[in-house]
């Protein structure tokens, strides 16, 4: 197995991208366009909280200097979180958190597959149970591309211009980094490179049946996995940790 | 069957506390308070959504994060039975929302009231909840079918709300001095708004007359609101909150608790529109319905362009 570092800081991505991701849907809450869909983001964003707290959980139990699951959510700062980049852009308008979520989802789907038969038994533990959760939130994605897509031309044109815009921050949930490299040979986590082109295939063809183009290979952007994040987490985290912080002795 | 006659069958199965159902005959007065009283609890759902929403970005714990999401949807899936329940009644949802932002159709006054630390969304679970299950429990028995099976499932949950209202409140009281007193700050602001939420007393109550004919009604707007002061009245001592009422006394005659005057000027110019929040709360919900408005039409002609390939 790999060091207690390694798999700790490996918690930490998984925990914090359900983490911050959940916490942007949550901002659908009372906005959807109609309420069946306000519904649905909440529960979209429960089961990321929820999924947030198992890995974050597990990831203080591996630390083992007597944090919990809350003080990793809300005491660490922005260059100390591990989220990908596109989980902390902004809710924007509902074809922007569509096409976050159609990235999202179709990733989280292929790697926790992967992560079922992760090495580390309390993980795909985690993985068997978030999987389910994921496959629904990809085919609510895939829904509404189609929708948005096939639907009139204002929201066609939305969608492939959300799609262009989010493009370049897909690249990075595929980078295999020094902690990737060490994990896979310890059949931890799976190789990236194999799963971003399963993504690719699943991904172009809802697009493809959406009538949306996949954008080119241009840049793609990267840095959380350093800790250099977009400006938009530092606002998340000040409104998400206000009350821990501004009452440390306080228990909630 | 002639008029008298489906008036005589509505009124036999009233008396034999048998449910009315959609396709029954029914007067037009009984179907049209049952659309404003529906509506306007669909709405309050709906509505409701918005100040606890406030705080869901700012949830102290993952768990309270997680206790206050699924309680907002559950509020969600409230607001879709009623105007379901309501719907059967011969509107539609599109109607009952222009009617709301017409300000045709109002929504509960309390929730013109602003969250404004995290100590009122325990007051809002523990005292809104609190009231709006008193009265609910009593409306499982109304005489309209699908809105008393809609009840039913609400209560369950409702319970739930209540209880995590109440947790919130709890374990600020046993923490530190700035939480408790954020806790007794929310309970002394929230506590008049909640005891009129059972309407004006029944001496002044305007539609109270056919509703309890019509059985829609079961129980009077100061009967309710005397359950509900005391069941929390005990719940309050328990955890070391005070009643923000110095008249608020044990009657052992009336095995209740007398209570001071509400003040319903204030109830009156809120309901009225000059609120802290109602601009606020039906601005919002005209924006979000706007906004949401391609999607719709996107979601419609896709539906139609399906239907056309299937054809």
């Amino acid at each position: 197995m790999g060091s207690k570092e390694q798999l700790f800081k490996y918690l930490l991505r998984l925990g914090d991208n359900a983490l911050i991701q959940g916490h942007r849907l949550s901002e659908w809450c009372s906005r959807g366009p109609i309420l069946e869909e306000d519904i649905a983001l909440s529960n979209l964003a429960l089961d990321n909280i929820g999924r947030a707290q198992a890995f974050l959980q597990y990831a203080s139990e591996v630390e083992g200097n007597g944090h919990t699951a809350d003080d990793l959510a809300y005491r660490r700062s922005e260059r100390q979180y591990l989220n990908f980049l596109i989980t902390e852009l902004p809710t924007g308008n509902f074809a922007y958190t569509i096409t976050k979520q159609l990235f999202i989802a179709q990733y989280d789907v292929i790697l926790f597959e992967a992560l079922c038969k992760s090495t580390d038994t309390t993980i795909a533990g985690i993985a068997a149970k978030a999987i389910k959760e994921a496959r629904y939130h990809a085919s609510h994605a895939s829904d509404w591309c189609l929708r948005l897509g096939m639907g009139t031309a204002l929201s066609h044109d939305l969608l492939q211009n959300e799609i262009n815009d989010i493009w370049m921050f897909t690249g990075e949930m595929f980078e295999m980094t020094e902690l990737d490299k060490d994990l896979v040979q310890f059949g931890i986590s799976p190789d990236l490179t194999i799963l971003q082109n399963i993504w690719l295939d699943k991904v172009g063809s809802v697009l493809i049946k959406s009538g949306i183009q996949l954008p080119g290979q241009g840049y793609q952007q990267t840095g959380s996995q350093q800790g250099i994040h977009t400006e938009h987490l530092g606002h998340i985290l000040s409104e998400m940790q206000y009350l821990q912080r501004a009452y440390p002795d306080a228990t909630w | 069957m002639n008029s008298t006659d489906l008036v005589t069958s509505f009124e036999r199965k009233i008396d034999a506390e048998d449910k009315i159902e959609p396709r029954d005959a029914m007067p037009e007065k009984y179907r049209l308070h049952l659309i404003r009283q529906i509506s306007q609890h669909a709405h309050s759902e709906v509505i409701g959504m918005q100040p606890e929403g406030n705080w869901l970005s700012r949830a102290p714990s993952l768990r309270a994060k997680q206790i206050l999401l699924a309680k907002i949807q559950d509020e969600g899936g409230h607001g879709l039975y009623l105007y379901s329940a309501a719907e059967t009644l011969g509107i539609s949802r599109d109607e009952m929302i222009r009617q709301l932002h017409e300000g045709k159709a109002r929504y509960s006054n309390i929730f013109n009231y602003p969250t404004l630390t995290w100590a009122d969304i325990g007051a809002i679970g523990w005292l809104v909840d609190g009231a709006a299950i008193v009265n609910q429990v009593a409306l499982q028995r109304t005489s309209y079918g699908p809105y008393a099976r809609a009840m039913f499932r609400i209560c369950k949950e409702e319970s739930f709300h209540q209880r995590q209202g109440y947790e919130i409140m709890a374990n600020m009281m046993k923490g530190t001095v700035a939480q408790r007193e954020m806790a007794q700050d929310a309970m002394n602001r929230w506590w008049w708004p909640s005891l009129t939420m059972f309407g004006p007393h029944d001496s002044d109550s305007p539609h109270s007359g056919d509703a309890f004919r019509w059985k829609i009604k079961r129980k009077s707007n100061d009967e309710l609101r005397q359950k509900f002061i005391d069941k929390t009245v005990q719940q309050a001592e328990v955890i070391g909150l005070t009643i923000p009422d110095a008249q608020l006394k044990w009657n052992e005659e009336k095995q209740g608790y007398d209570h001071g005057e509400i003040n319903w000027e204030e109830f009156k110019r809120v309901i009225n529109g000059d609120g802290p929040c109602n601009r606020q709360r039906i601005e919002h919900h005209k924006k979000c319905h706007e906004e949401g408005r391609w999607v719709r039409e996107a979601a419609e002609a896709y539906q139609r362009k399906i239907q056309s390939i299937n054809n």
